[in-house]
């Protein structure tokens, strides 16, 4: 049996890991309030565009074909998937989960025997897929570090691969993370950019009226790029509060748990030093019966 | 005077959103402004100045690096990817946007992308004059 000073300092180690978890918890809190208004901010944005987007496209049907971007290259031979995941892990299933769906989709496609190439957004995604995938990755990004998600950095991503797309590399383009339902629920989700899934607009009949300047092409060719940044950017962000609402349950249960912990090895280290102090005094006692 | 619902979305936030007399934009052929009713446009938008006229205010300046506007007799939307309102911009913060499109004219070959790049140049130093005023 354990020593009541063996029994003292584990006690005591546990109750520092739980400090630990503690704090991780709440300012993993006070991150997901503040990624929760990013995201939230940003949503008009992205509506709109799909608005735009989806009332253009209302009026292509039909007519001409649209641009590349929109309606695929014709052929489905090379896949390219953007794995988003969080730079840091205690969170969780958060990165494992986002990694599991693309490993299945990436099984799939190559069951199918379709080329897979694999950009990584995030040091874990990269960690958790390099080991089996290190030829595919062709390109990876950090997070850099605590940043709050800007624009800019969406924007680098979707203009690369869209160099990568321009230059022939991939036919379809997949972007993965996970979308942020509630503080307990994270869906990872698998999303489609490249052709561009348009939203319904509830199939408003072509605006017959609606002039275009300078014309419909040109709009929808600088409209669709930008349209794959806003999802980038919008993915980015949902990690991001994903990420945190994962960590603050994650870290959350670390507490409880430790809790629990403490309060069993309390009542261990209790007992054992009531156990040596009754062998004591029946020692003493059976001593002095003797004489 | 008759105004119209005016919504302006950055990626970020939503920059302005309420109801407006006129405005004024940017358009990529040419300087509009829009009254209520107008007839329904979709239109690119070049570097510039909005100026946004709120009943009974004086114009609300917004400076745009490109962006999209979309016009329906009851409502605008722009939807810019880079707005910033002159309250939050100075001529020094300027001055680096304007060097950071120098650099990148300098460094492009391409004869069209050179003249679009001298628009936006000419356009930001405007905005600067405009500021100054």
């Amino acid at each position: 049996m354990a020593s009541l000073k063996d029994l003292r300092n584990r006690i005591a180690s546990v109750k520092g890991t739980q400090k630990i978890t503690k704090a991780m918890q709440m300012v993993a809190a006070a991150k997901l309030r503040r990624a929760q208004m990013a995201a939230e901010s940003a949503r008009p944005y992205a509506e709109k565009m799909s608005q735009v987007l989806g009332n253009l496209a209302a009026n292509l049907v039909g007519g001409v074909q649209g641009p590349k971007l929109l309606s695929g290259t014709g052929s489905e031979k090379t896949h390219l998937l953007i794995v988003c995941t969080a730079d840091r892990g205690l969170c969780g299933g958060f990165n494992s989960s986002i990694v599991r769906l693309a490993r299945e989709h990436i099984r799939r496609l190559t069951a199918e025997g379709k080329t897979v190439k694999i950009v990584t957004v995030g040091k874990k995604g990269y960690d958790l897929l390099r080991r089996q995938y290190r030829d595919q990755i062709i390109e990876n990004r950090d997070l850099r570090g605590n940043k709050p998600v800007d624009y800019e950095f969406a924007a680098e991503i979707a203009d690369s691969v869209i160099a990568r797309f321009e230059a022939g590399e991939f036919d379809v383009a997949t972007l993965f993370y996970s979308r942020f339902r509630s503080v307990i629920a994270q869906v990872p989700t698998a999303q489609k950019l490249i052709p561009a899934e348009l939203p319904e607009t509830g199939a408003t009949a072509p605006d017959a009226a609606l002039q275009f300047e300078p014309s419909e092409e040109a709009i929808l060719d600088t409209l669709l790029p930008r349209n794959l940044t806003v999802q980038v950017f919008r993915a980015l962000l949902e990690n991001a509060a994903s990420e945190q609402g994962a960590r603050t349950g994650a870290m959350d249960s670390a507490t409880r748990n430790a809790g629990e912990m403490i309060k069993k090895q309390t009542q261990i280290y209790n007992r054992t030093r009531q156990a040596m102090i009754t062998k004591e005094l029946i020692e003493i006692i059976s001593g002095a019966e003797a004489l | 005077m008759a105004t119209f619902q005016f919504d302006f979305v950055g990626p970020e936030r939503t920059v302005y959103s309420g109801p407006i007399e006129a405005v004024q934009l940017p358009g990529i052929e040419g300087e509009m402004t829009v009254l209520p009713g107008h007839a329904p446009v979709l239109t690119a938008l070049k570097v510039g100045v909005i100026v946004i006229n709120e009943a009974g205010h004086a114009g609300k300046r917004v400076l745009v690096r490109g962006g999209f506007a979309d016009i329906g007799p009851t409502s605008v939307t722009v939807i810019a990817e880079r707005a910033n309102p002159f309250e939050e911009i100075t001529p020094e913060s300027l001055d680096r946007d304007i060097a950071a499109v120098e650099l990148l004219r300098d460094a492009t070959t391409d004869f069209a992308k050179k003249d679009e790049l001298n628009g936006q140049i000419v356009q930001l130093q405007d905005a600067k004059v405009a500021l100054a005023l």
